[in-house]
């Protein structure tokens, strides 16, 4: 644990300084933020982390695109590619979208429930420092892996790690264990910190706040745990039965020992699925936040938005096959998880609707979180159909393992959730650091970044029609995939000049930004009561909750909405 | 080639396998369009136009002319053969429902954020009225998605049924198709045939006399993917666990695919060639591979060195006890290949020399290593291969 050694009660942050610890200088916030048990600093680290692993994930992936941009490219060596599209895709999801999820929980969680921490605020950072050192772990194997051996360098088994190519005869030194375990680390850090935010919404909701007012944002969050205690636990089993393949000789997945690899497919998706709603049920929660807020209307339906989102977690943990479509299951096994998969769409169909009767009927606001959110929410809705069309078991079959897919998740992942993850900075920056987003830089952010997106990923879906298969290092000329490539190609630099856009904003507002005072838009959950940004124990006093919008009470005696619910 | 003789064979305009519940389908959407169509509004217009424009920018191949026309663009909208037609009726009508949806509801999505603005003009302390919900609304929006996932619910199981089938009449061809790092076997059981590559079958003109190729895909190392989009949608080639997939294609060509699911360092250039041609080419192909490759006397030398640099360890030639490895791909009529390294190059004799050289310049990372050959041995070697008619 980050301060084991030390005795005082944590759960109170009015600490005297620490001997050696200075106050009010750059070393001492550090030193802070090494010490701190507390969720709001912790959420902080979250995100932080997960901004410097976008940031070299996303430079790994402007090589695969240059690599990409045209036919025979010579930018990389075939190995280097293949490590380059391994290390993205694994820490793009496990040390860039998961962190997200968890910062944007540990700092908001709280606060709207109207929690002091935590309920282990220790076990809080403990969590943040196993998925830390797990990515610094994953990222050493480019220094550790060569090591002893002189042979490897970063994993280069793509992000599913594709058994047998994990056995000891087709991986041969140890990236494949850097890649394994880093996950396992990871893995545990995450388990903990979602029993952590399970037991926090259970147990620390302030007086009147039941759960059927809870916060959309936190009905989301909720599910999603439920989701990462049940379904990360089959991941890190499975590394862990790798790693006895690999060092003690049991045979799951080496086909030369008998063993299948069908098998490894069905542990990584059983997981890998329900991940994916893992990522995505923050993101929705975020936009049923910013929505109402800036359409100025409650949110539509309240209970069938909750009743989806757990309908969603509960379809997501069976449909985990139609990843594998292709892998050669029977006719009844495939129309099975078809089924499934498509019944998923159905109380997702009903979360766009909900959000659009939201907006329907509203006065607007088309402040920057809300272009974010909306802008997510139309992608969403093409991710969405593009799933159908996934899900549709012979439509597959000719779509799997092509661009086709690649652009379909990265429209979930960077259309979705990316796009409500810059929801959530411009709309909670204020909250966090007292200080109002640059409406100009994000001006240039948005524009840069969605036209970036848009010119990478709409043309890999054509390509992937025209038979494109994904994690191909190179390409022949004259199969018609050079303009698709090359395009997507250009769309990379101008969502890396998005980011640094948003990056640049990120740090010019911290100083020199708009002071935004408690409430900067007029909104309803008990966040916005606070100080901004709040202090280290939260609330000072906090009203009896008696509505799922406690501000808008507050603001409108005269209309509350307990009269209506 | 004969291939001018026969009729381009394109017959899946014929409503053949397409009755039931798709047919019906296809006929309320067609009447929803022709309705649509009929309407004189310009939005109307706007969005056929919009349409017509997505369908228009995916490339089609153009009807086959002959055997030797390169299928290089792989449109999935455009199959020619049997299984990737079943698989195409069912993209089609999930795409267009798809496409359906997406205007009805990005369009409301649209209209509404435009249409709900916040207008300068607007007084700010005025708050819009608050809506909390309706049960009835939301069980309006409910159904329809269940509906239309029932319809295509029903589609998918009637095609997986279609297309999951196992042919085994007489008819059919059957093939072995074994994957390597990062190459193809293939072998033809019935003609006791094996070869490397490139598959060459015959062609099914019309849906009367089919000749379907019965495919079995094993796998000797890791996982691979055999895909060609316009013969058959995707099959994974696991080791261990053995899948059969079949095709029927109905236009002559060489149809270009490749491996679909990483397998290493060259899983790029793991590339499948489908050599589509006249029965009769194809039973003559056969003939050829089954014939021992005569042993010419002039290249007695190159022989000798094929031998000595253990080339045989790994290639198997037929006639020659020295050559029978089985990791390396099956080197007896090695010259009826158009194509080396699976697809990597072009087989002539530029591509070959610098192969014999060093092949990991052609596609570094391959299983062959670098033999270390000097400029006569090469020659010699070259000289050799060329005679594996």
């Amino acid at each position: 644990m980050a301060n084991g050694t030390t005795t005082v009660d944590v759960g109170e942050e009015q600490l005297p300084a620490r001997p050696g610890q200075e106050r009010g200088t750059l070393t001492g916030w550090i030193q802070d933020l090494i010490y701190t048990v507390d969720h709001k600093k912790l959420g902080i680290l979250y995100i932080g982390m997960a901004l410097v692993f976008l940031v070299l994930a996303g430079i790994m992936a402007l090589l695969i695109r240059a690599q990409l941009a045209f036919p025979d490219g010579h930018v990389v060596s075939p190995q280097t590619f293949n490590s380059l599209f391994t290390v993205h895709g694994t820490v793009m999801i496990f040390w860039v979208a998961m962190p997200l999820a968890f910062g944007m929980a540990n700092y908001l969680v709280p606060l709207m429930i109207g929690a002091r921490d935590m309920a282990f605020p220790r076990l809080n950072a403990f969590s943040f420092w196993l998925t830390f050192f797990g990515g610094c772990l994953l990222f050493f194997s480019y220094v550790g892996a060569p090591g002893l051996y002189g042979s490897g360098g970063a994993p280069a088994v793509a992000w599913m790690a594709l058994a047998p190519l994990t056995s000891r005869a087709f991986s041969v030194g140890p990236s494949t264990d850097y890649w394994s375990l880093s996950l396992l680390v990871a893995g545990i850090g995450s388990v903990t910190g979602a029993i952590n935010i399970m037991v926090t919404i259970f147990c620390y909701r302030t007086k009147g706040m039941t759960l059927s007012r809870l916060p959309l944002f936190v009905w989301m969050i909720v599910t999603t745990m439920f989701l990462v205690i049940v379904f990360l636990p089959p991941l890190s089993a499975a590394q862990i039965m790798l790693t006895l393949e690999r060092y003690l000789g049991a045979k799951y997945f080496d086909t030369q020992a008998g063993g299948s690899a069908i098998l490894w497919q069905h542990f990584f998706w059983i997981f890998g699925h329900p991940e994916v709603y893992i990522l995505a049920l923050p993101a929705f929660g975020v936009l049923s936040e910013v929505i109402p807020v800036f359409s100025r209307k409650p949110i539509f339906g309240y209970p069938m938005m909750v009743a989806a989102s757990v309908l969603i977690g509960f379809i997501s943990a069976g449909v985990w096959a139609h990843h594998m479509f292709t892998v050669g299951m029977t006719s009844f096994g495939v129309t099975f998880f078809g089924v499934a998969t498509l019944a998923i769409s159905v109380p997702t169909g009903i979360k766009i609707f909900n959000w659009l009767a939201t907006i329907y009927g509203g006065k607007v606001r088309l402040e920057l979180p809300m272009v974010f959110a909306f802008t997510a929410l139309f992608q969403f809705l093409i991710a969405g159909l593009t799933g159908v069309m996934l899900g549709v078991a012979p439509f597959d079959w000719q779509l799997n393992d092509s661009y086709f897919v690649i652009a379909h998740f990265h429209y979930v992942i960077v259309g979705l959730i990316l796009f409500a993850v810059f929801a959530f900075f411009y709309y909670w920056y204020p909250k966090v650091f007292g200080r109002m987003l640059d409406k100009k830089l994000g001006f240039w952010h948005f524009w840069l970044f969605t036209i970036g997106f848009h010119l990478t990923f709409d043309p890999q879906h054509i390509a992937g029609i025209l038979g494109m298969p994904r994690r191909i290092y190179t390409y022949h000329p004259g199969r018609g995939w050079e303009l698709w490539n090359f395009i997507s190609s250009i769309g990379a630099i101008f969502q890396a000049l998005g980011i640094i856009f948003f990056v640049l904003n990120l740090i010019w507002s911290a100083r020199k930004g708009k002071v935004a005072g408690d409430d900067p838009w007029d909104a309803w959950t008990l966040e916005w009561m606070t100080t901004s940004p709040p202090p280290d124990y939260n609330f000072e006093k906090l009203p009896e909750v008696r509505s799922r919008r406690p501000l808008w009470d507050l603001k409108h005696p005269d209309d509350p909405d307990w009269k209506f619910e | 080639m004969k291939a001018a003789h026969h009729p381009a064979g394109r017959d899946r305009d014929v409503i053949e396998g397409t009755s039931g519940i798709v047919l019906w389908l296809k006929c309320l959407i067609l009447f929803i369009l022709r309705i649509c169509s009929a309407l004189k509004d310009r939005r109307e217009k706007l969005i056929r136009r919009a349409f017509l424009l997505v369908i228009a920018t995916l490339p089609r191949t153009v009807a086959a002319q002959g055997a030797e026309q390169v299928r290089a663009i792989q449109n999935i909208f455009d199959p020619l053969s049997k299984p990737a037609e079943l698989i195409n009726d069912t993209a089609r009508l999930t795409l267009l429902v798809c496409l359906i949806i997406f205007l009805v509801v990005g369009g409301l999505l649209l209209y509404s954020v435009v249409r709900y603005r916040r207008k300068s003009t607007d007084d700010d302390t005025m708050e819009p009225s608050q809506v909390y919900g309706s049960n009835a609304i939301e069980l309006a929006w409910t159904i329809p998605p269940i509906l239309i996932v029932i319809v295509l619910v029903l589609i998918t199981a009637r095609t997986v049924g279609e297309v999951n089938v196992i042919h085994s009449s007489k008819d059919t061809i059957q093939l072995r198709v074994i994957g390597h790092r990062f190459w193809w076997e293939l072998q033809y059981p019935d003609y006791g045939v094996t070869a490397a590559n490139e598959i060459h079958v015959p062609v099914s003109y019309l849906p009367s006399t089919p000749r379907p190729i019965q495919m079995t895909l094993d796998s000797a190392d890791v996982v691979h993917g055999f895909w060609v989009p316009q013969l058959n949608g995707k099959l994974w080639v696991v080791p261990n666990h053995r899948n059969m997939m079949w095709i029927q294609p109905s236009s002559l060509g060489i149809y270009l695919g490749n491996c679909t699911v990483y397998c290493g360092d060259q899983h790029a250039n793991m590339l499948i060639r489908v050599i589509v041609e006249p029965p009769e080419d194809f039973e003559k192909w056969i003939a050829g591979q089954k014939a021992q490759p005569v042993a010419d006397p002039s290249v007695e030398d190159g022989r000798k060195e094929f031998i000595e640099n253990s080339c045989g360890t790994c290639h198997h030639i037929a006639g020659t006890p020295a050559a029978n490895g089985v990791f390396g791909p099956d080197l007896t009529h090695f010259m009826s290949r158009q194509t080396l390294g699976s697809g990597v190059a072009v087989n002539n004799d530029e591509n070959l020399r610098s192969w014999l050289r060093d092949p990991q310049v052609l596609k570094p990372g391959c299983r062959m290593p670098d033999m270390k050959l000097d400029d006569k041995e090469v020659d010699l070697i070259l000289a050799y291969l060329k005679t594996l008619k």
